[in-house]
């Protein structure tokens, strides 16, 4: 099996980072896994995004047409991503920014109030892991303890101090995920 | 030895590292600059030499010199950073020291962009300086290949005692992958006989120093053939000895897509998808640009139907493979230029059409 992953928003939302985990938890699992940033002449508060696949088996092509999911943690991600997910695919929206909706019902579509709940849990900073946390009750091809265990083992010595909240975060967004109907 | 999740610049600079470089010289470019960066940390821990140098012009004759001198020497860049090495280049290898460049390819013509490009294959591949010589030209796919090919780069480098290129594209110095890092080797003591720095050519037998001389310069005509005489020598040997490419799903294929460094790792998703389908269709990846995999295409010409070269520019390998396999066999060209990568999809759906009209030549072949 083979997950294709987008993940888009602001620079500073985490969207480096949050592929970077899946990679790693897909790395300490024994799976295939490559990461591949959006590089151009980026700015700040441009939009930024990456490419994460994690597969059964070696990945040739580290970006895909369509991804299996897109996680938009902005607008101009929602209105770049939205018409690319593959049918089939699940598209996770950050609804705390994002006032727009698909009119595609050919996909799976999760909106996260990931703002809120990261807000509420200490620091607005720690969004990104409430988008993840939803795309991994949609789409478990990593558990949502083995992205716990690549947080203990990955996040950067200087974020320490926020390690148990971002898990806290993680499984908010990810009980969220579990009450949206398939 | 475990996998780490390694960024393609960081790996490369640090399995350079573990090789034993003794000395980097180099002036940032995206997108290559990480690459630096990794140097100019890892460098002077280790007590060895970074030097960021006041352009690619003077890093390149910095590298000239530490190679006549006998040591482990590289620099990198990035495609105009390139061209503007190219004299030093040529001085490099026409007084056969060693040296190894990293070249992170990106889009142009001029300033382009930084987006993944493989449009300098021409230019690293067919005419890296002026005068008669090829580098060894090594392109990874992957960034457990780049970190192979960086310590084999040095390796070839010392044994032929010519300039080894290790070709990527912006995708793979950007993208992160797993890969495992190479043993840590120290740093040679021992210089080379013809080093200006050799320790036999400072020994004096009770007589005058011997001297080593390191130059490109032959003024008579007779004496520059001479030595290009030599230097074609050289170049046939490594031609016959150091051909690497990689092959998946060639034995019994009848379209075979050829493709390298990133267009090679898209195609071989293609081609894994196509087999799926039922298409019979293969990959061949060449590894080494120079010496091109002239007579393993050849070979293949004879049993395949139809070639598709897939590359991120206007189509440059494919005049070699062109000229290796004939014009019997048809050779069709998909590229994408200014720093795009094609998608799987996109090769898929031109290996289906190459192949149903190979199919309607064969229904109609008397």
């Amino acid at each position: 099996m083979e997950t294709s992953i987008v993940i888009s928003g602001f620079g500073g939302q985490g969207v480096l980072f949050t592929g970077q985990l899946l990679a790693y938890a897909g790395m300490d699992n024994d799976k295939h896994v490559t990461w591949i940033p959006s590089y151009g002449p980026e700015m700040r508060g441009g939009t930024a995004n990456c490419t994460v696949i994690v597969s059964d088996d070696p990945v040739g092509s580290p970006l895909v047409a369509e991804p299996d999911v897109a996680v938009v943690l902005n607008l101009p991600s929602f209105e770049k991503y939205e018409g690319l997910v593959k049918p089939g695919g699940l598209l996770v929206v950050n609804s705390s920014i994002v006032n727009a909706e698909t009119l595609r019902n050919d996909i799976e579509v999760v909106s996260v109030p990931a703002n809120q709940i990261a807000d509420e849990l200490g620091s607005v900073k720690m969004m990104n892991m409430a988008a993840l946390g939803a795309l991994l009750a949609k789409r478990p091809f990593l558990t949502l303890s083995q992205v716990k265990q690549a947080l203990d083992d990955h996040l950067p010595a200087r974020k320490a101090d926020l390690l148990e909240a971002n898990k806290l975060v993680l499984q908010k967004g990810y009980e969220v995920g579990t009450a949206v109907p398939a | 030895m475990s996998k780490e999740l390694l960024k393609g610049n960081v790996a490369i600079a640090e399995a350079a590292v573990r090789a034993g470089c003794e000395a980097y010289f180099g002036y940032p470019i995206t997108p290559q600059t990480e690459l630096l960066e990794h140097m100019s940390k890892r460098m002077p821990e280790l007590g060895r030499v970074f030097l960021q140098a006041e352009s690619e012009v003077a890093a390149v004759n910095m590298v000239y010199g530490a190679a006549s001198a006998g040591v482990r020497v590289m620099t990198s860049s990035s495609s105009p950073g390139i061209s503007l090495m190219q004299e030093g280049i040529s001085y490099i290898a026409g007084s056969e020291v060693p040296a190894v460049i990293v070249d992170v390819m990106r889009g142009g013509p001029g300033l382009g962009n930084i987006q993944p490009s493989q449009a300098d294959y021409n230019q690293v591949v067919k005419q890296a300086g002026h005068g008669d010589f090829h580098p060894i030209v090594l392109a990874p796919s992957t960034i457990q290949e780049a970190i192979d090919m960086m310590v084999l780069s040095f390796d070839l480098a010392e044994k032929y005692r010519t300039i080894v290129f290790l070709v990527l594209d912006g995708a793979i110095g950007q993208m992160m992958e797993p890969a495992e890092l190479p043993p840590m080797q120290e740093v040679k003591k021992k210089r080379p006989f013809w080093a200006l720095s050799s320790q036999e050519a400072r020994r004096t037998n009770g007589e005058l120093p011997q001297k080593n001389v390191i130059t490109s310069i032959h003024l008579g005509a007779e004496a520059l053939h001479k030595f290009n005489e030599h230097l074609q020598r050289k170049l046939a040997q490594i031609e016959a000895n150091e051909v690497r490419y990689y092959e998946n799903y060639m034995e019994d294929a009848e379209v075979a897509v050829v493709a390298f460094g990133t267009a090679g790792r898209v195609a071989e998703t293609a081609v894994k998808t196509l087999r799926a389908e039922g298409v019979p269709v293969g990959l061949h990846r060449p590894i080494t640009l120079w010496p091109f995999p002239e007579k393993r295409l050849q070979e293949l010409a004879d049993r395949v139907k139809a070639f598709l070269v897939v590359e991120m520019n206007a189509g440059q390998m494919f005049h070699d493979v062109r000229e290796a396999v004939g014009r019997e066999v048809p050779v069709e060209f998909l590229g994408r230029m200014g720093g795009l990568i094609p998608f799987p999809t996109e090769v898929e759906a031109e290996v289906h059409a190459l192949w149903r009209r190979t199919e309607v030549l064969e229904m109609h072949r008397p």
